[in-house]
């Protein structure tokens, strides 16, 4: 598959790998040759998190010969719900390392190449370049958008997943003829009015349902059998346990596999994205958690605003009054505009944008919680539960 | 005449955690006026300023993205189901 291995299938097996690899070796659609195809073949897999956990075991497993994996996190505690390739001793430790040992756990054969960075303009393109598929396992729109122009400009295959809560997106994206990830959303949401899982949370078998589902789609295009989710989006809803597809078409006018791209080169992705360095974190609305502390413990009149879920006032609060942010514009009446508000939330995004509509209100003296109750957590009371 | 709208999890934050909805209209634009006018918030989320549809939102009539349709003037009936599918977020945190 790769372009010095030109599709070649004289990759040989070893008896080890005969005998490891043996449920698929008589399978027909595999065989002995699908089997060298796989080991001749690479997967970059984009993120090492919810989705690239399932994708890296089990194209491991499958016998990928090049698993290249791009991830710049620690394992976190809260990760290890979801992220089934990391595990409990490896906390604090970077995911690629985790990654790297549980990958050659499972299968020696693989070449594991690893890359601990942020995929940037600057570097995709050259991450990219070398592996013949590409599965986007990212939790953001910059890089999702990224991760698909480079594909589109490298003619990579892109196995796409996406999940919020309990439901997922599967589709491949960017193989011949096909659409991309921008002819099924041209632009991405203005930060803030789609959530993400850290503010949403996700059920944890989601990504492993979803994640799956990509990781067969990749074999599927290594070894040219089947169907392939080429111009179909798999939609899966994990409370119902249905699931449903929609038909996806390249649009001929898409900004970058469209007849005519206006887009040649990589973009600024931050910036295509509506995100400012630091939004919200700063400014003349922002308020630090050791600033509004010191204030409470002198006394000072300060009210606290919480628009978090009642599920996580439950995990942990600071007393403030409960109003979730979707309730706000209905419950509004129940702030005094005259007395100085600090609104929180987990990280300071939604009370970001309480803060914004407060404004608009005509709300003078409100102020947003700089990091939210997590970072109340870390700086002023570790006793406190964290999510 | 009624036709069934389903709602995705991000916006059911908006229909009172209804996941689906029948709604009265001839045409997608029609019932998506009905559904924000029951539900006034969630028109921010489908429409932007100038009251075009945002396009980090499709509508699908059954399998069919309405953009390849005739757009909101796509003609609907009690049989079809319409699906609003936003983009999502998640994957790797």
């Amino acid at each position: 598959m790769r372009e010095d291995g030109g599709g070649r299938t004289d990759v040989r097996l070893s008896r080890e790998e005969i005998r490891r690899y043996g449920r698929h070796l008589i399978l027909p659609e595999v065989g002995l040759e699908g089997q060298a195809k796989l080991k001749a073949s690479s997967v970059l897999l984009v993120g090492a998190g919810g989705l690239g956990s399932p994708l890296a075991l089990y194209l491991a497993a499958a016998g990928i010969g090049r698993l290249g994996i791009v991830d710049f996190d620690v394992v976190d505690e809260s990760n290890l719900q979801r992220q089934v390739l990391h595990s409990t001793p490896y906390v604090g430790r970077p995911k690629l390392v985790s990654a790297k040992d549980r990958i050659h756990a499972i299968n020696p054969h693989v070449d594991v190449e690893l890359f601990s960075m942020r995929l940037d303009s600057g570097n995709a393109l050259d991450v990219l370049r070398d592996f013949d598929v590409v599965a986007d396992g990212t939790d953001n729109f910059p890089t999702r958008y990224l991760v698909n122009d480079a594909c589109v400009l490298l003619h990579k295959p892109n196995v796409y997943g996406s999940i919020f809560r309990f439901e997922g997106q599967v589709s491949v994206f960017s193989a011949p003829g096909g659409p991309c990830y921008r002819c099924l959303y041209a632009d991405p949401p203005p930060p803030g009015l789609v959530p993400s899982c850290a503010e949403g949370g996700v059920l944890g078998v989601l990504p492993g349902i979803v994640g799956t589902i990509q990781a067969a789609e990749a074999i599927k295009i290594i070894l040219g059998i089947g169907e392939p989710l080429i111009g179909r989006l798999l939609l899966i809803d994990a409370l119902t346990m249905k699931t449903r597809e929609l038909r996806l078409r390249r649009n001929p006018s898409c900004r970058v596999c469209g007849d005519h791209p206006e887009i040649t080169r990589l973009i600024d992705y931050e910036a295509f994205c509506g995100i400012t360095p630091a939004a919200g974190d700063e400014g003349p609305d922002a308020v630090t958690v050791t600033d509004v502390k010191s204030r409470l413990d002198r006394g000072e009149d300060i009210f606290l605003l919480d628009v978090r879920e009642p599920q996580e006032y439950g995990i942990a609060n600071l007393g403030g009054h409960l109003i979730p942010l979707n309730d706000l514009p209905r419950r509004v009446h129940e702030l005094d505009s005259s007395r100085e508000i600090v609104v929180y939330c987990h990280s300071g995004v939604r009370s970001g944008q309480a803060v914004q509509f407060l404004k608009t209100l005509g709300f003078r003296k409100v102020k947003n919680l700089t990091g939210g109750i997590d970072a109340w957590a870390e700086e002023i009371d570790p006793a406190m539960a964290r999510y | 005449m009624a036709t069934r709208v389903l709602i995705p999890t991000p916006l059911r934050a908006y229909t009172e955690k209804k996941d689906a909805l029948l709604l009265e209209g001839g045409t997608v634009g029609e019932l998506l006026a009905s559904l924000t006018a029951m539900y006034t918030p969630l028109r921010r989320h489908l429409y932007d300023d100038a009251g075009a549809l945002r396009s980090f939102v499709n509508v699908y009539v059954n399998d069919e993205d309405i953009r390849y349709l005739q757009k909101e003037q796509t003609r609907v009936t009690d049989a079809d189901t319409v699906s609003i599918i936003p983009s999502i977020a998640g994957g790797r945190s």
